[in-house]
């Protein structure tokens, strides 16, 4: 019994790493083919490198990634803080709507976002571009911030600010030193979260950018649409490489913390 | 100190970004050029009907095939020592961390007509099959694309079943299968309605699975509401009206997902 299971974690495993796998080896293919090996090669990656296309926006996916993540976070943290002290049943109204982006599927997000800019662009001097996609960004962002933060405070002594104003801070002071430190796990795993959906969207990018400002995914879509290119294959092994670097250290990272944690009888 | 008031900024941003634009998505599905009420695009809908058929009938293969393959994995994870169930985790969803642009290129390129496997199969003097631009493919894209947001779910709510209740179901003289259906399998509920809602919903309204995989032929919701959006027949109110079936479709079944929520079974 324990043998066929490790037999069908195997198999599980294999299915899901093959296809990443044969990208890899091909991305160092001479030939443009996709199912005969013939040679190795760095052709890919150089060319992949002089692509202007692919660097312009890859920078571009990067920095509407920190901004929508950055003012997603502090919009979103200060949203926590204000819908965690209203009365019951606005604060389920708030949280309904707030879930929205996250029940809907993205591709009617991604409409609905482009209907608004649409309209706003018929009327008022917006154009599909940066301002779009950040602004789309930011809305799809804001709700895991604030699924991050809410529950931090669940776990807070409520008493705790109005102790710290008692022994004489002021409600800001007492804000940052005793209610932020509480609350910053879940700020920082919010803002992580905001980061990592920023750089992967591509539905809602897809409705809500023009021409003029490309995320990676979408310079993506358009490639896999032309002719074939090992181009495609170089950047998924290096993005792939990424993953797995950012992954294995933050997975070390935690055993340690779980280790130390246990060391000292914490859970 | 009001504290209700640090959310001001996020309350007019919710309305003015989430609130507004799905108002805008019912508006123009019931209104023409003109802004003249009508119910002439929610009917046109219906024209769609096979296509509708189609991704409803894909979506459900997809999640039941996810359902099945998830399920003793994460029950197997589950029950493995605490340290190995977090690396095999993280290198279960390692692949999740790709873009899916990139997942479903790296099927077109295996399944291709002088793909791998055709390539494969050729050797031991087997086809080629026709396996991309199918609907078989459109599924196994859906399958690969979602199967770790069926684990995840299922393994966070298998992993808290207390071994001793397990362990009680035997001594209490229930066989394994017995222990399955009667203990393990209500216990894990939430986690697969979860889980059917986050492989459903995703691979109902796709259109980049079924247009790297299923080709031109097998059109899907998503598909349609890109045409009308972005593509050549150019319709917004068309567009709008089909979306907002689809969110109606989508809304039926967590309700009926709902039914089977833990809190219900207390009830009961």
């Amino acid at each position: 019994m324990k043998k066929l299971g490790k037999i069908y974690i195997g198999l599980v495993l294999m299915f899901l790493y093959v296809p990443i796998f044969v990208l890899i080896v091909f991305s160092f293919n001479e030939t443009k083919s996709r199912s005969v090996f013939s040679g190795f090669t760095f052709d890919w990656y150089e060319k992949l490198f002089r692509n202007e296309i692919i660097i312009s926006s890859l920078i571009n996916t990067i920095i509407i990634a920190v901004l929508a993540s950055i003012i997603s976070t502090i919009l979103g943290t200060l949203a926590a803080i204000g819908i965690n002290s209203m009365k019951k049943f606005p604060k389920a109204v708030v949280l309904n709507v707030t879930n929205m982006p996250i029940i809907n599927p993205e591709i009617v997000t991604g409409v609905s976002l482009m209907l608004l800019f649409v309209f706003f662009a018929a009327r008022m001097n917006l154009e599909f571009g940066f301002v779009t996609l950040l602004i789309a960004h930011i809305t799809f962002d804001v709700p895991y911030v604030i699924l991050n933060v809410m529950p931090k405070f669940k776990q807070m002594n409520p008493h705790l600010y109005e102790a710290a104003q008692d022994l004489g801070c002021g409600p800001f002071k007492a804000f940052v030193k005793v209610v932020l430190p509480e609350i910053m796990p879940g700020v920082v795993s919010g803002f992580l979260m905001a980061f990592t959906y920023s750089l992967d969207d591509f539905i809602i990018s897809y409705f809500t950018s023009g021409s003029t400002s490309q995320t990676l995914p979408i310079t993506i879509y358009s490639m896999t649409r032309r002719k074939v290119s090992p181009e495609i294959n170089a950047l998924s092994t290096l993005i792939f490489l990424v993953v797995v670097v950012v992954l294995v250290i933050k997975h070390v990272i935690e055993t340690k913390q779980a280790k130390r944690n246990e060391a000292y009888g914490r859970d | 100190m009001k504290l209700k008031a640090f959310s001001a900024p996020y309350l007019v941003w919710m309305i003015v970004f989430i609130v507004v634009p799905l108002l805008m998505v019912v508006y123009f599905a019931f209104t023409t050029d003109n802004g003249e009420f009508t119910l002439e695009y929610i009917s046109d809908v219906g024209q769609y009907a096979n296509i509708f058929m189609r991704s409803i009938w894909l979506a459900i293969i997809a999640t039941i095939i996810c359902l099945v393959v998830a399920y003793p994995l994460s029950y197997m994870l589950s029950r493995m020592s605490k340290h190995t169930q977090s690396t095999m985790l993280m290198i279960v969803m390692l692949p999740m961390w790709m873009n899916f642009l990139l997942r479903t290129y790296a099927w077109m390129t295996l399944l291709g007509n002088n793909g791998i496997i055709n390539q494969l199969l050729g050797m031991i003097g087997l086809g080629p099959f026709k396996l991309i631009n199918t609907e078989g493919a459109v599924v196994l894209g859906m399958v690969y694309n979602y199967l770790p947001f069926m684990i995840l779910p299922l393994y966070s709510v298998m992993v808290k079943i207390d071994k001793s209740v397990i362990e009680a179901a035997n001594d209490l003289g229930c066989n394994s299968f017995h222990t399955m259906f009667r203990v393990i399998f209500p216990l894990s509920l939430p986690g697969v309605t979860s889980g059917i809602t986050m492989v459903f919903v995703p691979a109902i309204s796709t259109f980049i699975i079924s247009r790297m995989l299923g080709g031109g032929s097998n059109l899907l919701i998503g598909d349609l509401i890109e045409m009308q959006f972005l593509g050549n027949s150019y319709n917004p109110h068309l567009g709008a009206a089909i979306s907002m079936v689809l969110m109606v479709i989508i809304l039926v079944i967590m309700t009926v997902m709902n039914q089977f929520s833990p809190d219900d079974q207390v009830l009961i």
